[in-house]
């Protein structure tokens, strides 16, 4: 099997993704709130990555 | 109100909902086509498979059950099950030698989570096809 050599970044966003499907998939009642779900979810995981990273750098100074 | 609503409802009997539960851990997924909620099912599928094989191509390890102090022990056996988790996806790669050991390293370590989060998911997955079959969601 090849070996997957990723950044941080790329596989907070690979773990982003799956998950949020899944959660959007399992979470809604309908395929709208699904979708809508799915989205609100992996946005969220983009403002955590994005921001625990700044809070990271800035307070390592 | 609604939690008297859930209590009232009897659970229904094993045959309903065990087939399709334990097809859900096996083929992760699974339980959804067997319902025939075919467009979930896939999407379940194709999304933990994908972060399994991308944990195996991250070189990730699976946990064993490990005995010792408190916190040791909860972290291998709750990494343990939530790899066993994954169904034959768990199966397959343990038959196929797959036996990564515990590295140092960003990526090992995504590796590692990757894999446990996929069984992780496809508990979330098991939970909605009990549902489903239970009926008490679409």
């Amino acid at each position: 099997m090849p070996k997957m050599n990723l950044s941080h970044f790329e596989a907070a966003m690979l773990f982003a993704l799956f998950t949020s499907v899944v959660l959007g998939v399992v979470t809604k009642r309908t395929d709208r709130d699904r979708l809508h779900y799915g989205i609100y979810t992996f946005v969220c995981f983009f403002a955590a990555l994005f921001g625990l990273g700044w809070l990271m750098y800035l307070g390592h100074g | 109100m609604a939690t008297e609503k859930e209590q009232k409802q009897p659970l229904p009997p094993v045959s309903v909902w065990a087939p399709a539960l334990a097809l859900s851990w096996l083929v992760p997924g699974g339980g959804h086509l067997l319902l025939k909620r075919t467009g979930r099912g896939l999407l379940l599928m194709a999304a933990i498979t994908a972060m399994f094989v991308c944990g195996l191509m991250m070189r990730g390890a699976m946990f064993h059950p490990e005995s010792g102090d408190l916190l040791t022990t909860l972290i291998n056996t709750g990494g343990f099950i939530g790899d066993l988790a994954s169904g034959i996806l768990y199966l397959l790669s343990q038959w196929l030698g797959y036996a990564q050991p515990d590295m140092a390293g960003a990526v090992h370590d995504y590796g590692t989570k990757f894999l446990v989060t996929a069984g992780l998911l496809n508990i979330l997955a098991m939970v909605d096809t009990f549902d489903i079959a239970a009926g008490r969601k679409d």
